[in-house]
């Protein structure tokens, strides 16, 4: 099986500083891969590397285009990166006020990647608001309120709305769940778990929650000091955690 | 004679002027920056389309100033004699016979020719810009042409009003490439955006100049099930009967009692020469 995305010795510095090194892996289509590792450690870098935000200072990042199958997308053009951006890919970004326009209504927030695609068909443009809108829990009477006039969790749900509504094939999440209060974190884990499994997505998801790994992820990649130090079977690696690090991530978090 | 150089401006300065104006017609609706000058008159006055206008008048041309449509408000007084002073052009008030038109929230009601010019003065050039803020940002999305957030504001103005509300402003495709700001013209004016006479519109504040040269295409952005509709008030001129004019709503007295009439005083006051008039029309020897 052709892997959807190939990533292949990506590093990323910050001057001397490193963000992320030589990190490799395949995600293979309906996989969910987990990142996680303290704060500092190279996820967000990592993610932004794979995600076209950041530009990579060596590696490659194969994605499987639907014409023209794996492409590096760090040294296609800017264009076509963009369009992979608002049709195929997704990012979910840890705080709504980053990934929603925050002065626009829920509808148009959902709306506007439907338009980006040439979408010219008002009624159906709301049609499709408003089904999204049901299927993260937001009553269909919200749809023409701003995302100010949300809570933390409506927002982060307007969020993932307005990123799943093309069916995108690859969705970028870091720490979707950050900043909720626990309460709301277990309802929008429930939910992202849903909608994972009904629409079979493949996604990488940054966090530092084991918590939130151990529910929605497959694989799990353990990241420290912008090196991958572990990876494996989610349940294999939180079990029986091979590298120190990990057993410390473990316990540490088993304590609590 | 006079003490300034032609025009007010310097020749150096209305070169790079006019290159910005060539480059603008030459790749219609894409707003080439250029370095605004100082004006002895402040932003928000037309400085943007005063040195349009100062690049592009010869001493030959006749020169008319609309502002909202009047050829007498204080703005368009002041524009008009300052080029009398300036640059010793002629003036008028009469659409047909002015070479060099500047304008502000207008297109005349009388089709341009293809021996005139039409210079908008621009407030705000990015039609992106309420949504996205970034220059950056808004600038990218022209080159890639990604248009999206451009029938985002479209449909946030149908939820929010059951009908696209816009009214001023309305951005169009140019050419089937570049979505522009028409400058804050009416909608009804929108349609006479295609026409026979060259279009450059001047942005002082924000230096920018951007260009339709004459029978290019130019369509209103809109929803398959909300088309464009170029709507006036559903009256017609008071004054000269007019029903194929954009009107001005005036009202009258205390009593609430009110008055349409033509935006377009050239328009009006020429269907009035021409012995036509409206439900509440005075004769034309009268008023004089
Ligand atoms: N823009 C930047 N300029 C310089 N250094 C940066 C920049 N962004 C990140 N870094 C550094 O790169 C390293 C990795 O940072 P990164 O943000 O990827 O970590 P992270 O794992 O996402 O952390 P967190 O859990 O706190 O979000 C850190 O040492 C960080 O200080
Ligand atoms: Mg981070």
């Amino acid at each position: 099986m052709t892997p959807l995305l190939q990533v292949s010795d990506v590093s990323k510095f910050y001057g001397h500083r490193i963000g992320c090194k030589d990190v490799s892996f395949n995600l293979y289509p309906g996989e969910v891969m987990g990142i996680v590792g303290e704060s500092g450690s190279g996820k967000s870098t990592l993610l932004n590397c794979l995600a076209g935000h950041l530009t990579p200072d060596t590696g490659a990042v194969q994605f499987d285009t639907r014409t023209d199958g794996l492409r590096d997308t760090v040294t296609m053009s800017e264009p076509e990166r963009r369009m992979l951006s608002r049709t195929d890919w997704a990012f979910v970004h840890q705080h709504a006020c980053d990934g929603l326009r925050m002065n626009v209504s829920a509808g148009g927030n959902v709306g506007e990647r439907l338009m980006a695609v040439n979408a010219r068909h008002y009624g159906d443009i709301r049609d499709k608001a408003t089904d999204w809108l049901g299927r993260v829990e937001i009553s269909a009477d919200r749809i023409d309120d701003r995302p100010t006039a949300f809570s933390g969790g409506m927002q982060q749900r307007l969020q993932i709305a307005r990123n799943l509504v093309t069916g995108p094939r690859l969705v970028f999440m870091d720490e979707p769940t950050g900043g909720l209060d626990v309460s709301v974190q277990a309802r929008l884990l429930d939910l992202l778990r849903g909608l994972v499994r009904e629409m079979n997505l493949s996604a990488i998801i940054v966090t530092h929650d084991l918590a939130v790994v151990r529910l929605l992820a497959d694989r799990l990649m353990v990241m420290k000091d912008g090196h991958v130090v572990e990876t494996g079977l989610t349940d294999q690696v939180l079990d029986d955690p091979q590298h120190a690090y990990t057993q410390l991530l473990v316990s540490s978090v088993l304590q609590v | 004679m006079n003490d300034y150089n032609f025009a007010y401006l310097d020749e150096q300065t209305k070169r790079m002027i006019r290159r910005a104006i060539l480059k603008g017609l030459a790749i219609p609706g894409y707003q080439v920056p250029f370095a605004s000058r100082e004006m002895p008159m402040p932003y928000g006055w037309g400085t943007g389309g005063v040195q349009v206008s100062a690049a592009v008048l010869t001493p030959d041309d006749t020169f008319k100033v609309i502002d909202q449509g009047a050829d007498d408000t204080t703005n368009a007084v002041s524009i008009r004699r300052f080029f009398e002073k300036t640059a010793g052009v002629s003036v008028t008030e009469a659409t047909a016979d002015a070479t060099v038109i500047q304008t502000r929230h207008r297109i005349p009601e009388e089709p341009l020719r293809e021996d005139q010019i039409l210079v908008y003065q621009v407030p705000i050039p990015e039609p992106l810009r309420f949504l996205e803020p970034s220059e950056i940002e808004t600038r990218k999305m022209h080159s890639l042409e990604e248009y999206g957030l451009m029938h985002v504001k479209l449909y946030e103005d149908i939820s929010q009003h059951g009908a696209i509300a816009t009214a001023y402003a309305y951005p169009v495709k140019v050419e089937g490439r570049y979505v522009m700001d028409p400058s804050p013209i009416p909608k009804f004016d929108n349609p006479k955006l295609e026409m026979d006479a060259i279009q450059l519109f001047g942005a002082g504040r924000e230096q920018r100049i951007y260009a339709i040269p004459p029978h290019t295409q130019v369509v209103s952005l809109d929803f398959d099930d909300h088309p464009f509709e170029p709507t006036k008030a559903d009256h017609a001129c008071d004054i000269c009967g007019a029903e194929d004019s954009y009107l001005d709503e005036l009202i009258v007295d205390d009593q609430g009692g009110r008055m349409f009439m033509c935006s377009d005083t050239d328009y009006c006051n020429g269907r009035r020469a021409a012995g036509n008039a409206g439900t509440q029309s005075i004769p034309m020897e009268a008023t004089e």
